[in-house]
């Protein structure tokens, strides 16, 4: 906790909630979701949330990610007093500097992964060319070099995640957000989009945020930050946090270890 | 610009994704446009036919009949009374200023007979002035002179079907025609002018030296050899019109000596005006006609917005992820906005094509003119690019302010 308590004082911070409640209203009868969470997240960290399902992990993410606002609380993202924002205010700072990445991948049928991956500029002023090139350097990061033109009903899972994570890198944000980025995927290809975001933060010090049911994927983060009933029920560093990229080399690919991992 | 561009084909690839059912959504604003081209053409044609009519009968043009209509409304059948005489229009044509020509004239149904072919029609006597004040021009020949009327030449100027009726395609001027066993020579054809506004064959007439008619064709009257059976005025101007009818009235109540207080012995009869009201009554047919018409364009726009909200509902997942990564309300907004006015103009260019090519099929085959002018056009294409705006409107809203996490969520 020393540890932790250091890195606050130098490094700025990205996130910082206190007291954040959410409730949402079924019919007459309110329902705590969010029952007062504070946390603060800085630079350049890579955090897990962990929690039973139901606990209020998505709801949190929601709110962080600016998808949502907290019934009361603060939240200030990279220094901005988010609560205070409209929804289209909210909408310039998801897509300046948050990267999203969903359990379901949620991209745009019929549409080609190079576009796919630039919907996010679509919604700035950058020019076409400009757009296109950038795209493709986010698909050459998470290794999709050649299958630009491809559909996604023409790529496997894991493949589909990562354009999904070439879109949220597209825009350099300063955090990317996963809920569950691993739900629908094997364990190898878990192991893979966890080396992509390991990667992403060491060299490019963005901020990640993995929700994750996976006490595997979890390990290859530097804090774990457990979610219990609405409440914070543990925030711990994990002092060696695994490497995916050597777990990967070491662990064979052939079909056989990959069904029995299954 | 460009990002217009851009939206119209983000829209066009969205449209091609469903394309049967843009393509049926398109059909309601093609018919509707394409009804409102092809109906607003019918009217205009109308409108113009009836307006060329009215120039056929000549510009600023008032007819003087005898007799009159009685303050009671018993109207003492005019012609009745042989009131008016060529006097009368040598004096209107000296007084009134507003006058610009006069021309008396009698008429009686006479047979002409050339050769072995012979034609019931109608013998107008009239002076040469009645080339300018009817509009008139010769096909072939000359109109006979002043000189003619004088001297009551045996002259006679026919119409194109009396024409037509007796020398088939060749020059009947310089042939001799018999008229109540009198021997005309024909001085030439008129240039034929069509239907008139209250539906006679202008056409079907022979025109005589007003002279020569009384003389040996029509009788002259027993009481007044002066007499004729109207008088066909000019006013100067359209403007001067009422002016020349009210010089004419005070004119002729003098002459004929009628003492304040009694009716006129004559009528007078503004006949541009009395066209005028069919020309008012064809005009209110097409706005009619354009005004069903639009009513078929309307229920093509809610045929848009109908197919808008479906594919605002099926695609709540990409509004959702669109929102997430950071578009906002009006990025939304225009896209399906976009999307529905591509729909409706896409529509609205075939509608015009379909409604061109049906205004002519319409012209060729009903024999009935239509006229579809650029302005008709520019309407209707305007107006199918509203109807998109204003039925795309709602559920663009409607996609717009979707909340993202439900949109995203939304099975
Ligand atoms: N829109 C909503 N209206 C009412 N209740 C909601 C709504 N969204 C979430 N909840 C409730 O909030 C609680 C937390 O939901 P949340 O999705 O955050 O859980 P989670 O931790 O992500 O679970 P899981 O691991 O299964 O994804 C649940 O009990 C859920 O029923
Ligand atoms: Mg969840």
């Amino acid at each position: 906790m020393t540890n932790a308590g250091a890195i606050e004082v130098q490094v700025p911070l990205v996130i910082d909630v206190k007291d954040l409640v959410r409730d949402y209203m079924l019919g007459q009868v309110p329902v705590h979701v969010l029952k007062g969470i504070s946390f603060q997240i800085a630079r350049g960290e890579f955090v897990s949330i962990m929690g039973p399902s139901g606990s209020g992990k998505s709801t949190l993410m929601n709110i962080l990610g600016c998808l949502d606002k907290p019934t009361s609380g603060r939240y200030a993202l990279d220094g901005v007093n988010v609560s205070e924002l409209n929804r289209d205010q909210l909408a310039q700072i998801r897509n300046r500097k948050i990267g999203f990445v969903f359990q379901q991948f949620n991209l745009l049928s019929r549409t080609s992964a190079v576009e796919n991956v630039e919907l996010p500029l679509m919604y700035t002023n950058t020019p076409a060319r400009e757009r296109r090139e950038r795209a493709m350097k986010a698909l050459l990061a998470v290794g999709l070099a050649g299958r630009e033109e491809h559909q996604p009903s023409q790529l496997s899972g894991g493949q589909q995640q990562r354009v999904a994570i070439a879109r949220a890198l597209v825009n350099d944000p300063k955090i990317i957000l996963a809920d569950e980025p691993t739900g629908a995927l094997d364990s190898r290809i878990s192991m893979e989009i966890m080396a992509i975001f390991q990667r992403l933060n060491r060299q490019d010090g963005i901020t990640m945020i993995v929700v994750t049911h996976d006490p595997d994927v979890a390990s290859y983060s530097g804090r774990l930050i457990r979610v219990k009933d609405g409440r914070l029920h543990a925030d711990e560093p994990n002092a060696e946090p695994r490497d995916a990229q050597h777990d990967l080399e070491q662990t064979p690919a052939d079909p056989e270890a990959q069904t029995a991992a299954a | 610009m460009n990002q217009l561009v851009s939206s119209v084909r983000i829209a066009l690839r969205a449209l091609r994704v469903n394309r049967a059912r843009s393509a049926l959504t398109m059909l309601g604003i093609i018919i509707g446009v394409a009804a409102v081209i092809a109906m607003v053409g019918v009217g205009a044609g109308a409108t113009a036919r009836i307006q060329q009519q009215i120039q056929s009968i000549g510009s600023n043009l008032i007819m003087v009949l005898p007799g009159s209509i009685s303050s009671n409304g018993v109207r003492l059948g005019s012609g009745a009374v042989a009131s008016l005489t060529e006097d009368d229009a040598k004096a209107i044509s000296a007084e009134c200023s507003s006058v610009a020509a006069v021309v008396p004239a009698v008429r009686g149904g006479v047979q002409v007979v050339y050769g072995s072919n012979n034609w019931a029609t109608t013998a107008q006597g009239v002076t040469p002035d009645y080339m300018t004040i009817r509009d008139a021009s010769m096909l072939t020949g000359e109109f006979f002179t002043d000189e003619d009327v004088a001297a009551a030449a045996k002259t006679a100027v026919l119409g194109e079907t009396v024409a037509q009726n007796l020398f088939g395609d060749s020059d009947p001027a310089g042939q001799v025609v018999i008229i109540k066993n009198v021997p005309f020579t024909v001085a030439g054809v008129l240039a034929p002018k069509g239907q008139s506004p209250s539906g006679q064959d202008q056409d079907d007439i022979i025109l005589l030296p007003i002279s020569t008619a009384k003389q040996k064709v029509l009788g002259a009257n027993k009481a007044n050899a002066k007499s004729v059976s109207s008088l066909m005025v000019q006013a100067v101007t359209p403007q001067a019109m009422d002016q020349a009818i009210q010089e004419m009235t005070g004119l002729l109540r003098e002459r004929h000596r009628i003492l304040p207080g009694q009716d006129d012995d004559f009528t007078v009869r503004n006949l541009t005006e009395v066209f005028a009201a069919q020309e008012t009554s064809a005009q209110v047919m097409s706005i009619l006609l354009g005004a069903i018409a639009s009513v078929s364009l309307i229920v093509g726009g809610i045929g848009i917005m109908n197919i808008m909200l479906v594919s605002v509902t099926e695609r709540t997942r990409e509004i959702g992820l669109r929102l997430a990564v950071g578009a906002r309300t009006r990025d939304i907004m225009s896209q399906f906005l976009v999307e529905a006015v591509t729909l409706s103009v896409l529509g609205g260019l075939v509608g015009i094509v379909l409604g061109l090519t049906a205004s002519l099929l319409i012209a060729h085959f009903a024999q009935w003119s239509t006229q579809v002018s650029p302005l008709a056009v520019a309407l209707a294409f305007l107006f199918s690019a509203l109807v998109g705006i204003f039925f795309g409107f709602y559920p663009a809203r409607k996609a717009a302010y979707l909340d993202p996490i439900d949109a995203l969520r939304y099975e």
